[in-house]
């Protein structure tokens, strides 16, 4: 008989099988240092729905044919740009909405500053999906660095933007806003509150699962529409498409602002988890991460599935989630889990990468 | 001349060769002279390819179970097993496309591989490939090269900026300079060449010819061939034909035995025929009609498809018959009068043809034809859901996939044309090529045409399924009515089925004949010989 | 003649555009030109041989190499060993280089290895892998040192003994290592190692019983022996015994030796002439060699503007550094004349060619990564040197980012880049670096800003130049396969 891990491995890649065990084995680690498993569990569910959408956001980028987008910073700074208005006008503390109830108030406040994200978003992503639509086959080198590029620019903007709120700007007569902005009066929260149920250590944000599962729903819906089917069309075979008479370079555009505008959702989403907004180089390799996600799940630079982000930000935040107490219990005061955080995201990103057979896989 | 006949400088005999099971030369074989100019002809198809490729020793020969047969050169017995061998023993070729590097100079071009180099200090420690580059010797070498074949050029320029045809020459400028050459391979050299250019090439063939390196001359123009070689050889379905002498032949014989009379009947007579197809009802008419497709190019074609009939659109790989359908439905850009059924087709909207109730089954299925990692369902219900809306549930405001619909037209689609598969939900990349073809023709039927384009449909598939598909073609012409039209590079196939066969020879409209015209006519159509006024410069 | 004008300025837009800026960041920055000279030079000294290393990957046809921080990290980690093992100097800092070669040569072929998996995309995944390497880097340095492996030193380990600290100080080290080189020591050097060269060829050819063309022999060797006698005359001695060169005595001296090898070249074709030798003919050109006269002659008379001396004497240059990047440049230049450097060119260029030519494509390609990578481990050393303080996990993380900026803004691409576009990239991206904070803070209130603006012009430049060489793609595949298309018809 013949190694039976091998049609394990044939089956799943050796990456996520590598993957799975880790994560399995965190998890007996967590187990034999006798820690909360139940409060690891809570960490890792939170961490899921915080991260998701953002991973969520490469769905459309690859199934259109643009492949993996590390460039979602640009739909990024739409998020973030939309929860500085908020902030700004302080939606979160208008009267009448705290009337009704606080968590009104702030669903009010970041739903409007996802709005406005998305608005921002939009403009920003067609624009987006016009320079890739003339940069077909080196989409990943050209996002990349038009993605360091736009923080880098945005970093000038931070300073520069007259943004007058105190909670935004630094104190003492400085310049600009804010490194990290606090969202305890706005939105700080408000999806993991909602709803959440707690059974003794475990705490499920419900709130914040519905709307990432919302998301992934809608996305999902899309993908089976008309315009979804023809867009993953466009994406594996172009010249199929064409043959169908589908205009490839609309549907790329489509796919572009779609993905962009999922990653300005998904910044605020993962900004409220948090309960902080960071500038500046904050979301810079937040590209990385999401890509490195939705590779953990199974996808590859062509094909990307809602199972695919749903299992992959799941083990990869779980990993995260339970890597950082267990490596303290080995090396104290460490921060082995980063490490571990740079050599699982990037590495699969080059096993991704080294198996697109015959370079860019377009010709 | 005191060669005597049985002075060859190359002897290949009994060559045979199977690609998977698949026999595609059957005991040929091929002598060639020193220093003549031999020519190799055949259709597409007939194995000029593959038994060039034994003689290179190229790898997709010996990584698919070497060939039979014995090889001889210079009255040696030789195994050629790697292009190195080859290239030692004085084979050269000139390739068809051309490998040079335009940011180089000719010298640097002519040179690439073999550079010459002198040993220096470094050179010594680390080996020769730190040696430095002679490019003194290298220069002069290129020039004597060069004025072999009598190409006035400076050696120091650059490629790029060279008109094509010269790029020809400095690629046999090359070969040229590989020291001790026998024999050279020319691939279709005049395809890509203007009149005047093909014409110094041939010049050139002479020169080099009469310094005694022998020339294998592929091409499918006869009158280039009459032209210069002494000799031919003549493939036809990977079988030896005849070995003539030139002088003592003719166009209209060479003609007639590339094609010959293949009695192998593919469609069965017995659909009962009931059509009356009528001269002025007419599917599709082109005027003056240009495809920029490449490699098929169209360069203005006038052509009147009748309503009901199965027109077949026959000629070489490379002439552009291929061109025709691809540019109507929009694939390369296409201009020219294009009517459906007498309306104006847009050629700029993509699309515009299927509005037309026109549908293609594309001659490249992995790379056009089929999403390879969807399903059968998908592949099948793909262009009518974009096209006429099928296949869609209306939800709130939304048109969402209608996966029941879709189900049972597939599962109907794979019965009717017994597409053996595991069920629709296989990916479509999984069957094998005759299932595969039998799906794009499901997509196209589901569009509901009136025309159906079918580009190359038995290419790639094996002998039961391809008499399946072409019979399956008649039925639908028989009995639903559909205007057929079949672009195909067998001539076999064009003739069993077809009403009325149109040639194209370099992107232009040759002749339009009857399945059972003559072979002659078929061979001469093809060959660009063909003299029936239909062929401007 | 407009045409070739507005032509120029197109093609070189890049170039002109940062020329602008550098000037006018400059002007507003109000800092005085010996400030910014000085600063410039110091620069100059520690970035070029980096960014030179990253030429022979461009030219073998795999782009801006991202991958030369990993060459950085091999440095680094050499450079960690040596000053635990307490090496200091110059032999010190050569034993680094040895140290560091074989690291370096390890790397580059892994490297070079995976990049041959992802042909056409050997930018992004460079890039990725450059964050992966610093991923196993942290794990070496933060655990494996001090934890498995164990280090006993309270200056570099952190005090629980496990994992490196955050800063290694070399001033009592390397630091200076190859700036202090003294001058005479140099052309000592360089003495015995023409005497060595020229012993190692005469010995090589005896061995193989070729011709030894004894006469060139005896006058090289003599030729250096003269030059190695000028050193003990008194006031050359002293002159040279300095580590550093004067600014202004560099470009006198550079002056001097345009003009002395303009005549050389004169003389040489006089006599080739004589002798009727054709092919030596094309090499020497009057025309040129006397615009470069008259050029020496007025950078000369330009020294003595107030202004440009004042700068003149202010800088002053470490020779041995210097030598060391217009060595590197030669060596750019040699290898493209080998054979190996011709393969490179050739894969560069097509590999579908190449291949057909009967070259190792995928070795050649390796071959590249290797060199390329331990000249950044080199290049490294010499910044670190100059620094004199290495941030451990923070030196190599931008390495990549800047001298790819670097080099872009110098005017190359990821198909062509040159020595020459290389140092003037260094030139006009440093200054900018050195300035535009200041700017800032002159123009916004805030140096922030300029920082920020560095940064962004350093990543937008390469946004821009992936941009542009991925936006020709489209018609040039196109004119090809056309091209290819029509030579397989008929």
């Amino acid at each position: 008989m013949r190694n039976p891990v091998k049609p394990l491995v044939e089956k799943f890649g050796l990456p996520r099988v590598i993957i799975v065990s880790f994560f399995l084995f965190l998890v007996a680690g967590a187990g034999f240092f006798h820690m909360n498993l139940m409060q690891l569990l809570s960490d890792c569910l939170r961490r899921w729905g915080m991260f998701g959408i953002l991973a969520l956001a490469m769905v459309p980028a690859v199934q259109c044919g643009i492949g993996l987008n590390f460039g979602i910073s640009m739909g990024i700074v739409g998020g973030l740009l939309g929860g500085l208005i908020v902030i700004q006008l302080q939606v979160a503390k208008i009267p009448s909405l705290v009337a009704v109830h606080p968590l009104f108030a702030m669903w009010v406040a970041v739903m409007l500053a996802i709005l406005i994200g998305v608005v921002l978003a939009t403009g920003i992503g067609y624009l987006y999906g016009l320079l890739l639509n003339r940069v077909k086959g080196s989409e990943m080198t050209v996002t990349t660095y038009v993605g360091f590029s736009i923080i880098a620019f945005m970093n000038m903007m931070w300073m520069l933007l007259p943004f007058s709120d105190g909670e935004l700007i630094w104190p003492n007569a400085g310049k600009g806003l804010r490194n990290t902005i606090s969202l305890a009066s706005s939105f700080s929260n408000v999806m993991n509150k909602t709803l959440a149920i707690s059974i003794g250590d475990l705490t499920i944000p419900t709130g914040l699962l519905l709307f990432f599962f919302l998301m992934c729903f809608l996305v999902w819906l899309f993908m089976r529409s008309k315009t979804g089917i023809a867009m993953s069309a466009a994406g594996a075979n172009p010249m199929f498409a064409k043959a169908a008479g589908i205009n490839v370079n609309k549907m790329r555009l489509i796919g572009t602002t779609l993905s962009t505008v999922l990653a300005a959702v998904g910044i605020l989403v993962y900004a409220q988890g948090f309960g902080f907004m960071q500038l500046y180089n904050g979301p810079m390799m937040m590209g990385f991460t999401s890509v490195a996600a939705v590779l953990i799940g199974g996808a590859s630079p062509k094909r990307a599935r809602i199972p695919h982000v749903l299992i992959g930000t799941f083990l990869f935040q779980g990993i995260l989630a339970l890597g950082l107490p267990v490596a303290n219990q080995f090396i104290p005061e460490s921060n082995l889990s980063e490490v571990a955080r740079l050599i699982i995201s990037n590495g699969i990103i080059i096993y991704a990468l080294s198996q697109v057979k015959g370079g860019s896989g377009r010709e | 001349m005191e060669r005597t006949k049985e002075n060859y400088v190359l002897k290949m005999d009994n060559i045979a060769k199977e690609y998977y099971g698949n026999r595609v030369l059957k005991g040929v074989k091929l002598h060639i002279r020193p220093g003549e100019i031999h020519a190799l002809m055949g259709e597409n198809g007939a194995g000029k390819s593959t038994l060039m490729n034994i003689l290179f020793g190229m790898p997709v020969i010996h990584s698919t179970g070497g060939f039979e047969g014995t090889v001889e050169v210079n009255g040696e017995p030789v195994q050629i097993d790697t292009p190195l061998k080859a290239m030692e023993l004085g084979i050269g070729m000139v390739h068809q496309e051309f490998m040079l590097i335009p940011g180089f100079s000719v010298t640097e071009n002519i040179k690439v591989g073999r550079e010459i180099s002198t040993p220096n200090l470094v050179s010594r420690v680390f080996g020769r490939s730190m040696e430095s580059l002679d490019l003194k010797q290298m220069r002069r070498d290129a020039k004597k090269a060069l004025k072999t074949i009598g190409l006035q050029i400076e050696e120091y320029v650059k490629v790029a900026g060279l008109p094509v045809g010269y790029m020809q020459f400095i690629e046999i400028a090359r070969e040229l300079d590989k020291t001790g050459i026998r024999i050279l391979v020319f691939d279709e050299p005049t395809a890509v060449l203007t009149e005047s250019e093909a014409e110094r090439l041939l010049e050139a063939m002479r020169v080099i010819s009469s310094q005694g390196i022998a020339i294998i001359f592929i091409t499918h123009r006869l009158d280039e061939v009459m032209a210069v070689a002494d000799s031919m050889t003549i493939l036809r379905d990977g079988e030896f034909v005849a070995r003539k002498e030139i002088k003592d032949t003719n166009v209209v014989e060479i003609a007639e035995l590339m094609i010959g009379r293949k009695m192998e009947k593919l469609v069965d007579d017995g659909i009962p025929d009931s059509r009356t197809i009528r001269d002025d009802d007419i599917a599709i008419s082109l005027r003056n009609y240009k495809v920029n497709m490449p490699g098929e190019k169209v360069k203005g074609i006038d052509l009147d498809i009748r309503k009901g009939e199965i027109f077949g659109i026959g000629g070489l790989a490379g002439q552009g018959k291929l061109g025709i359908p691809n540019g109507i439905m929009g694939l390369y850009e296409a201009e020219g009068e294009v009517k459906i059924q007498g309306q104006p087709l847009n050629l700029g909207k993509l699309g515009d043809a299927l509005d037309h109730k026109v549908a293609f089954v594309s001659e490249d299925r992995r790379g056009v034809g089929l999403l390879l990692d969807e399903s059968i369902e998908q592949n099948i219900i793909f262009s009518a859901m974009q096209t006429n809306g099928k296949f869609l549930k209306k939800v709130a405001w939304m048109k969402l996939y209608d996966a029941a619909s879709a189900h049972a037209h597939a599962e109907e689609m794979v019965k009717t044309l017994d597409i053996r598969c595991t069920g629709i939900r296989q990916p479509a990349g999984a069957l094998s090529g005759g299932n595969q073809q039998k799906v794009c023709l499901a997509r196209a039927l589901t569009l509901e045409p009136e025309v159906l384009f079918v580009s190359e449909p038995t290419r790639g598939i094996d002998i039961g399924a391809k008499k399946l598909v072409l019979e399956y073609l008649a039925k639908l012409n028989r009995e639903l009515g559909m205007t057929v039209v079949i672009v195909s590079s067998e001539l076999m196939e064009l003739r069993s089925v077809s009403d009325r066969i149109a040639i194209i020879s370099d992107g232009r409209l040759a002749c339009i004949l009857k399945p059972d015209d003559s072979d002659a006519d078929f061979g001469l159509a093809m060959s660009g010989a063909w003299k029936g006024g239909q062929k401007d410069a | 003649m407009n045409k070739k004008i507005s032509d120029f300025l197109f093609q070189n837009m890049v170039v002109i555009l940062f020329l602008i800026l550098c000037v006018l960041a400059t002007y507003f920055s109000k800092q005085p030109l010996t400030f910014v000279a000085s600063e410039l030079f110091t620069r100059i000294a520690r970035n070029s041989f980096i960014v030179l290393s990253l030429i022979i990957p461009v030219i073998a046809g795999m782009g801006l190499n991202f991958g030369i921080v990993i060459g950085a990290m091999a440095a680094q980690l050499a450079i960690f060993l040596t000053t635990y093992w307490g090496f200091t100097g110059i032999s010190g800092f050569l034993f680094t280089v040895a140290l560091a070669t074989p690291f370096a040569v390890f790397f580059g072929f892994l490297v070079g290895k995976l990049f041959n998996y992802m042909k056409g995309n050997e930018m992004i995944g460079g890039l990725v892998l450059g964050y992966f390497a610093d991923g196993i880097y942290q794990l070496v340095f933060l655990f494996i040192f001090g934890g498995v492996i164990k280090m006993n030193n309270s200056t570099l380990m952190i005090p629980t003994g496990i994992g490196v600290k955050n800063t290694i100080d070399l001033k009592d080290t390397v630091k200076y290592a190859l700036d202090t080189v003294p001058m005479l020591t140099i052309v000592e050097l360089g003495f015995y190692l023409v005497l060595i060269w020229m012993a190692g060829s005469v010995i090589f050819k005896l061995a193989k019983k070729q011709e030894v063309d004894w006469k060139s022999t005896v006058i090289k060797v003599a030729a250096a022996a003269v030059i190695y006698a000028l050193t003990y005359i008194k006031p050359v001695e002293q002159f040279l015994a300095a580590d550093r060169l004067l600014l202004l005595s560099a470009v006198e001296l550079g002056c001097l030796a345009t003009v002395l090898w303009q005549a050389y070249g004169f003389l040489k074709w006089k006599l080739q002439t004589k002798k009727g030798d054709d092919m030596g003919a094309n090499s020497f050109k009057p025309l040129k060699a006397g615009v470069n006269v008259v050029l020496a002659a007025v950078v000369y008379a330009l020294t003595y503007v107030p202004e440009i001396y004042n700068v003149l004497i202010v800088v002053r240059l470490p020779v041995m550094t210097y030598l060391c990047i217009g060595a590197l440049c030669c060596f750019n230049n040699i290898l493209m004349r080998t054979r190996l450097g011709q393969n490179m060119r050739t894969v560069g260029q097509s590999r579908t060619v190449a291949n057909a030519a009967g070259i190792n494509v995928d070795k050649t390609r390796i071959i590249a990564m290797i060199f390329s990578t331990v000249l950044a481990s080199w290049g490294q050393l010499i910044f670190l040197q100059n620094v004199g303080t290495i941030s451990t996990y923070g030196a190599h993380t931008q390495v990549g980012q800047f001298a790819i900026a670097a080099l872009l803004v110098g005017g190359a691409s990821v198909q062509k880049a040159t020595n020459k576009q290389a140092l003037l990239g260094i030139v006009l991206f440093h200054t900018l670096f050195i300035v535009s904070p200041l700017a800032g803070k002159e123009l916004f209130g805030d140096p922030v800003i300029g920082e920020y603006f560095r940064v962004f012009v350093s990543y937008g430049v390469i946004a821009l130049a992936l941009a542009m060489h991925a936006w020709k793609k489209p018609e040039k595949p196109k004119s090809e396969t056309a091209r290819q298309g029509e030579a397989k018809a008929a």
